[in-house]
């Protein structure tokens, strides 16, 4: 049994769906007959094969222009919703997403649970999955209410895998009024450089915590050796909330979640913030001065030391072989 | 200005939570203190009002018990007083539900221009109440700000995005999320702290802001729990001591990954 109509709320990645985008995707096809895609943003029409790849057979898709997507997400997904009675719509965890989830919700008086990590259908129940107290405990809600049901999907809580589906047919939704949400207008967008990969797509996450002593020490130990590996750079939320680094890099409950090949945590002592937004790592690598600290508890290897003493001889170790 | 910012009293997170076996909700009991996500918001509340030379700083907070340790926290960095919702109906309410009793209160407060809040709370963190009061309040909800300028009747901030951050602009009044770390949260001073004992706090109910006890709670969630597990718990490996050569170990690890 599963549900007739299930919604993807989905994101682009630059030019190309967004990750998370294709994951729900993959998961919708499981749990209803037909599945269609909500877009907001420039170019539409290139992304009705992509999503059409994955299993979306209708692109409903809006150009927000100068506003911000999520509120325009908002403002069609409710003038959407009232003609095409969707069961549940699945949104990411993303910056947009959750704007788009809290203003629809809150225009059609719907409950959301957020921070799902999996999906299922019980007859007509729809039940999320969440994981609490850093990924030690499972709990499952059902919602109680009439549809449509709201749900918002940690990244990398499901594979993507395409269906060979054809080209989503796409159906442009003209501009809907969203009240006074819509005099908040982007200026500017700043693009950000950044070498090598992104924080939820790379095989090696090298982060930093306290223990690092300074901001300072951030770029030669964290992102000298994310480098080396070609990975990228991470942070635990003490060092985030002391503005050593930006809330984009925080890897935890309150942040991403990553599941890289490798996880190399340095100077964090694994508060269960940060647990549960690393633990499904493959392999995880743990350098910290206090043996006592919790994040040993789940290193593959844990090395007690000091991360200004052992990483800069492991950066020239590596230096070395290369 | 007059600021409103939201904030949160939350069970002190360096202690391990626990559900409550009847209600399968988080226990909420003992002592509560500020979630320190909220004191970037009070904090940038406090610096914006003094830049536009006038206003006042408003916390609003629900609260099930009429508990007030954490807002005479953020009473005592200097906000001038607090609208407190606190009603036993308010026991289990989601993020829904904690949205319409907010924004309920800042419409109470009255004359807000401005109301912060953080991007999610540490206990919770759905991420999600700041947009749905924003909608509740029909005003604009400019999130994940990572920088905040307020000018004559407008804002503009920084929004953090995936690819960097976009500069956004809005008419006030407007509802902000500010993410940590943009601001160092001041200690109350002793002076604050005493001040703070006889700052007012507007207590009221649910039924006080207009609502219905059955928009709030257990009943305004309109979910249930139905299962709760253990996660496989993953196992500690090797741990060694660094005796200076820690690094070739690692090395070994790394190669036998092939990541180097």
């Amino acid at each position: 049994m599963g549900l007739s109509k299930v919604w993807v709320y989905a994101e682009a990645d630059g030019p190309k769906p967004h990750s998370s985008t294709l994951e729900i995707l993959t998961k919708a096809r499981e749990l209803g007959d037909s599945v269609e895609a909500v877009f907001v943003g420039g170019d539409a029409d290139s992304f009705a094969a992509p999503l059409g790849e994955y299993g979306a057979t209708t692109l409903h898709a809006a150009d927000p222009g100068d506003a911000l997507a999520g509120v325009v997400g908002a403002a069609t997904l409710t003038a959407l919703v009232t003609a095409h009675q969707p069961d549940l719509i699945l949104f990411a965890q993303t910056y947009d997403g959750r704007d788009a989830v809290g203003r629809l919700s809150a225009a059609l008086d719907r409950p959301v649970v957020t921070n799902g990590t999996g999906l299922s259908v019980d007859g007509d129940r729809v039940v999320v999955q969440t994981a609490i107290f850093g990924g030690n405990t499972i709990v499952d809600t059902a919602f109680t209410g009439p549809g449509p049901h709201l749900a918002v999907i940690r990244p990398k809580s499901f594979p993507a895998e395409p269906s060979g589906g054809s080209p989503a047919t796409v159906e442009k939704v003209d501009a809907v009024d969203a009240g006074r949400a819509g005099e908040a207008t982007v200026l500017e967008r700043h693009v950000e450089e950044r070498e090598g990969p992104k924080l939820e797509d790379a095989e090696v996450v090298v982060s930093g915590g306290r223990g690092l002593g300074s901001a300072e020490a951030y770029e030669p130990l964290v992102e000298e050796l994310a480098k080396l590996l070609k990975g990228a750079s991470g942070a635990s939320r003490a060092i985030v909330d002391a503005g050593w680094v930006p809330y984009a890099k925080q890897v935890g409950q309150t942040g991403k979640v990553v599941k890289p090949k490798l996880y190399v945590a340095l100077g964090i002592s694994g508060a269960t913030q940060h647990l549960v937004g690393m633990k499904g790592s493959d392999n995880i690598l743990a350098i910290n001065k206090d043996g006592e600290a919790p994040i040993f508890s789940i290193a593959d290897l844990g090395v007690v030391g000091d991360v200004h003493k052992v990483v800069p001889k492991l950066i020239e170790a590596i230096k070395a072989k290369q | 200005m007059n600021i409103a910012v939201c904030v949160k009293q939350i069970p002190d997170p360096a202690v391990p939570g626990e559900l409550d076996p009847e209600s399968k909700t988080l226990k909420r009991e003992g002592k509560l203190i500020l979630d320190e996500s909220d004191s970037y918001g009070v904090e940038m509340a406090l610096q914006l009002v003094d830049k536009t030379g006038g206003g006042e700083v408003t916390l609003v907070s629900m609260a099930p018990n009429n508990e007030v340790s954490g807002l005479r926290t953020a009473l005592a960095m200097g906000a001038a007083k607090a609208v407190l919702v606190s009603d036993p109906a308010l026991a289990g309410s989601d993020a829904l539900s904690t949205a319409k009793v907010l924004a309920k209160a800042v419409e109470r407060a009255g004359g807000i221009d401005l109301v912060l809040a953080a991007t999610e709370s540490t206990d919770g963190y759905t991420g999600t109440v700041p947009a749905q009061m924003a909608q509740l309040l029909d005003w604009p909800s400019l999130t994940f700000a990572k920088h905040v300028e307020v000018g004559e009747g407008k804002l503009t901030i920084q929004r953090q995005t995936e690819a960097g951050y976009d500069t956004v602009e809005s008419s006030l009044p407007a509802v902000v999320s500010v993410t940590a770390g943009v601001v160092e949260p001041r200690y109350p001073s002793f002076k604050g702290i005493m001040a703070a004992k006889n700052k007012p706090v507007d207590e009221c109910t649910v039924a006080d802001l207009g609502l219905s006890p059955d928009d709030v709670g257990w009943k305004g969630a309109r979910q249930e729990i139905v299962n709760v597990a253990a996660a496989p718990a993953r196992e500690a490996g090797e741990k060694i001591e660094d005796d200076g050569s820690a690094h070739e170990r690692i090395v070994e690890f790394l190669e036998q990954l092939k990541v180097i």
